[in-house]
Formats: C-alpha cells, structure tokens, sequence
C-alpha cells in the first residue's frame, strides 16, 4: 500500500459509471460535435465516427479501465504509481506525469469556459440578455455580449478596478469544485454525478421537446422547419457542390475529425479514467461498466446533442446560423437562437445550466487524479492537497483570465495541453497496456469479475489496430496543425508564455514524481525488472 | 428529409440508444452489483461452534 491512510472507494456501481460518463460528457457534445457532423458529410460523417468509437474509443476506454483497477489493487491511484506498477521501469513513472499534468492545465481553461455557462443561465434567469429590438442586429449583438462578458476585446481583464462578472462567476465556479473535491470520491464526486447526470438528461430532453414541436415558425421561410433541421443535420451530403453525397468518405481529413472527436468526446489519454477505475476492487466488473459510460456518453452526444443544436439553429438562421465553432454555436449563435424561439428565456436558462452540470462534472474529474497523487505520493492529507492544487490551480487560471484578448491564452493551452498531450499519453497508454503489460494479460485480467465477455478480437484490435489507427490521427493532425502553432510560439508574446507555463508545472510535477518515486520504488517494482505479479485469477477469490 | 437522412439518423440514433438501453439493463438487472459496489464481506469471524 502507498499510504497508510484509508483508501477512498466508489460506494455504488452505478454512481462510478455515472462518474465516468460525467468526465467524458462535456460542452463537446453538445457543441462540437453537432457541427463538425453537419460539416462533413451530415449523415455520411456517422460512418468514420462509429468506425473510430468501435476501433479507437471503445478499445482505449477498456485498456484504461484494466490499468486503472490493476493499479488500484497495489494500492495506488495516481497515474505515475500505476505507470510504474504496470511498466516495472522508472521511466514509466515519469512518463506517467501526463496523467497529471493534461488534466490539471485543461482545469486552468476549462473551469473559465464553465464559469461563462454559468454566467449565462444566470443571466437567463435574470432576464439579463438583451440583444435588442431589431432581429437584424441580434447577431452581431450576441457576439458583442459575448465579447463583453469574457474580456475576449483587450487583455487585462480587471484592470480597470472593478470586480468583472465573469471573474465572479468564475470565483463561483471554483469554489464549487474544489467543495466537491475536499468531500472526497464518494461524498463529493459521485454524489454530485448521481443527481448531476439524470438532471442533465432531464434539461436536454426538456430542451429536445421544445426544439421538435417548434413546427415553421415563420411561414414566410417554408424551408426552414424541423425536418428541414433535422435534414441539415442527418441527410448526407457531398463536402462540394456536384460531388457524391458520400464523397466525405474519400476524404481522410473527414475520417481524422471523426477520430478526434471520439478521442475527445470520451475523454480517454487524459489519466481520467486511469485514476476513477483505480478506486475498484478485485471482483469489480470494467467491461460492462466501461461500455455503459462510452454508451451514456454517446447517448448525450448523438441523441441529444446531434437532435437539438444544428436543428433549432437551422430552424432559425437557416444554413448560415449552423457555422461556427464550439464557442460560436454555443455563445454567439445559440443565443440568437432563443430569442427567437417561444418561451426562450426559460429555455436559454434550462440549455446553459445543463451545459454547466456537463462542464462541471468533467471538471471535477480534472482534479482527482492530482489529489490522489499529493496523498499517495506526498503522504499530504486531503486538506493540504486541496490548498496546493487549489493554488496551482488558480494561478494558472488567472494567467488565462487575465490574457483574455482573443482568448489566446485559452487557445494555447487548450492546443499544447488539451490537443497534443491527450494524443502522446495515449498512445503511451496504448503501449503500455498492449505492449509492455500485454494485451493477453491485459485481456485476462479484465475478464476478472467481468459481467459480459470482451470479445477476443479486442487483444487483436488494441495490440495493432488501435496504436496504427492512433498514430495515423496524430501524424496527420500534427502535419496539419503544428506548424503554424510552432510559428506562433516563434512570435513570442502569450503563446509562448502559457508553453511556458505547462513546462515549469510539467518540471515541478516531475519532481515531485521522484520524490514520490523514492517512496514507491519497492512497491510498485519498477526498479527490479520484469517478474510475475500477483494472480488475481477467480480461483483466488 | 430524403430516405438516405432518415436511414441515418434512425440508424445512428437506433445504435446509441440501443447499446445504452442494453448496458444499463445489464447493470440494473442484477440488484446486487447496481447498488452496492463491492459484494458483503464474508470475513470467517470463527464463531462458529464455540
């Protein structure tokens, strides 16, 4: 055991899927996916998407579950002792430290972005967003506001002395967080994802009613109605004019888009996962319970998401109202979107606090897998872990915050930290599990106490298929994206400042890694070289 | 809507909530493992026959 201290566990199975699917369902599947389906190909995108769920996201989701339970049954839950209890090299341990970092720099940014769906279903409920009289302007007044609320004008927000509204609902935000953190897995985590979960399904399916009665609401645009939506949404079409409705399909950029968003959507290679599934027992089942979370998520996503967000804004902006990307759809257009629509107010409020309960039951699995390592690793009580995660934390947040201007800061560690890094710890995690653990093992393993039988193609799938389908993305993304975020960082200024940033947290996590490291050594084996680990075969039970 | 958008989106939408549906009866299905975690423990206190 790492610590001397009780071990926090799941009190229900239900609430640890909840949990999990809670991390996965985010502003993305509500926003990004919508639109990124309507942009390449509508119904034909659904056809790389299901390839990369079943080959990519699926089969990562159970490898991360396996690891995650194996870890926990020596007693540890931060991905660097469960790195090194499953790659028996110290190196491992190191390079466990993604599982830190990624998920405490995407907090920096993301807690910010939840604090703004806070702010705007309180600014709903106060009846607060008022774009004006004239419907022509609507538009451009929504980005105004926008613009306004998040300082996206000029950096230095606060500058001028007062205590701006966004900077207090994100104070709001904050604290709420780390309230749920400090009461711990099951009282904080899994309490709030119990009733956080059904609520949200509930604010969605209000939303999704009222998006599907809302027949052609101006007579004199026939066209734009709710199969009109739908159709925009779901028909496939060709990505130019005069091509086959299927030619996405010819397009490997279309297939890379529909990878990432799976990848992203289920939030695998963040050390989420890893660190939920640590806090499993022996007999726990992962299979069952990793395919109900990847269920519940894609339900939120293609269900909800794919039914509401394209439809009501074709419905009324037409084809024009549905670009934009997950912060135009989501902050300029939606807005214009329930001004337009009967009872919008109340439904602006119901859309914007779901979003936020989606934001914050991701969020709160950012932080986990930080505290458990200051407890584990640092032996620091629970009290003193919250404090020094809550600094790190806030400093961070107030570096994006504070360089709001085009929300370059954001952007920066939402691309470094949130984009590539996801992708390295990945496909370390890939290697880790099929290569260096073994996928046979990996798959006997996960077969303990499992209530449905993961198919035998699974080893085959997460050994080749998985790893080859995964570097293929990454290469690609990175020949198409890094360049031109390489140049910025040439240019100085805030890009380079938050790179900055995620390399002096990255160097202080990985020292206290070693520190850590010098206390796990024994346990975790990783200085001794391979040997055989402990049978946790059924006959054992 | 065409037949080829409705096929999508039935389809699409038939396999999520299908799978969704099939996984959450299989968790619900067995009270035991839904609502409590961990099955009770069976610790042998030795009582027996003294």
């Amino acid at each position: 055991m790492a610590s001397k201290r009780p071990r926090e566990a799941w009190a229900s199975r239900l609430g640890v899927i909840l949990a999990v699917a809670g991390s996965a369902v985010g502003l993305g599947n509500f926003l990004r996916f919508p639109g990124l389906a309507a942009g390449n190909g509508g119904g034909a995108f659904m056809i790389p998407y299901f390839c990369a769920l079943l080959l990519l996201g699926i089969p990562i989701c159970w490898a991360e579950w396996s690891m995650g339970k194996y870890g926990g049954l020596f007693g540890f839950n931060s991905c660097p002792a469960i790195f090194g209890v499953l790659g028996r090299r110290p190196i491992w341990r190191y390079l466990g430290v993604l599982g830190l970092l990624i998920p405490v720099v995407i907090y920096m940014y993301y807690v910010y972005i939840e604090s703004w769906c806070l702010g705007y279903a309180f600014s709903y409920l106060m009846g607060e967003i008022n774009l004006g009289e004239d419907p022509t302007k609507w538009a451009e007044e929504s980005k105004k506001f926008f613009a306004d609320f998040v300082g996206s004008d000029q950096d230095g927000l606060m500058l001028d002395g007062k205590l701006h509204v966004s900077v207090v609902f994100w104070l709001i935000t904050f604290a709420v967080n780390f309230f749920f953190i400090y009461r711990g897995l099951s009282k904080g985590i899994e309490k709030f994802c119990t009733w956080a979960m059904p609520a949200m399904a509930i604010c969605a399916l209000i939303v999704l009613v009222r998006v599907l009665t809302l027949g052609t609401p101006d007579p004199s645009l026939p066209d734009q109605n709710v199969l009109g939506g739908l159709a925009y949404m779901w028909e496939p079409k060709p990505l130019k004019p005069g091509d086959s409705v299927f030619s996405a399909l010819a397009d490997p950029e279309v297939w890379m888009k529909a990878a990432g968003q799976i990848f992203f959507s289920l939030s695998v290679g963040f050390g989420v996962i890893i660190n939920y599934a640590s806090y499993l027992k022996r007999r726990d089942d992962v299979v069952l319970s990793g395919l109900t979370a990847s269920a519940t998520n894609e339900f939120f996503e293609v269900c909800l998401g794919g039914l509401i967000t394209i439809p009501a804004a074709f419905i009324f902006l037409g084809a024009a109202g549905t670009v934009g990307g997950t912060f135009g759809l989501g902050f300029n257009t939606l807005p214009v979107v329930f001004l337009h629509m009967p009872g919008g107010a109340f439904f602006g409020f119901i859309w914007f606090f779901m979003l936020f309960l989606a934001a914050i039951t991701s969020s709160l699995s950012m932080l986990q897998p930080a505290i458990a390592f200051f407890e584990e690793g640092l032996d620091l009580g629970r009290r003193a872990s919250v404090a020094i995660l809550g600094m790190i934390t806030g400093l961070g947040s107030l570096f994006v915050i504070f360089y709001s201007k085009g929300l370059v800061a954001l952007d920066t560690l939402d691309f470094w930290a949130g984009t590539a890094l996801i992708y390295v710890l990945a496909t370390l995690q890939v290697i880790l599990y099929a290569w260096v653990f073994g996928a046979e093992k990996g798959h006997r393993f996960a077969q303990q106490g499992a209530e449905m039988r993961l198919p035998r193609i699974f080893t085959f799938v997460i050994r080749y298929i998985t790893p080859t389908y995964l570097l293929v993305v990454f290469g690609m993304w990175a020949y198409k994206s890094l360049p031109g975020y390489v140049e910025q960082l040439g240019e100085g200024g805030v890009p380079l400042l938050g790179v900055l940033l995620i390399g002096v947290i990255a160097i202080f996590l990985l020292i206290l890694v070693h520190i850590a490291g010098m206390r796990w050594g024994a346990e975790t084996r990783d200085t001794s070289g391979p040997e055989e680990l402990p049978d946790f075969s059924e006959e054992k039970q | 809507m065409s037949p080829g958008g409705w096929i999508f989106m039935l389809a699409s939408n038939g396999f999520v909530l299908g799978l969704l549906v099939f996984c959450f009866f299989k968790v619900l299905a067995k009270p035991r493992t839904a609502g409590r975690l961990h099955a009770p423990s069976t610790t042998d206190t030795g009582d027996e026959g003294t």
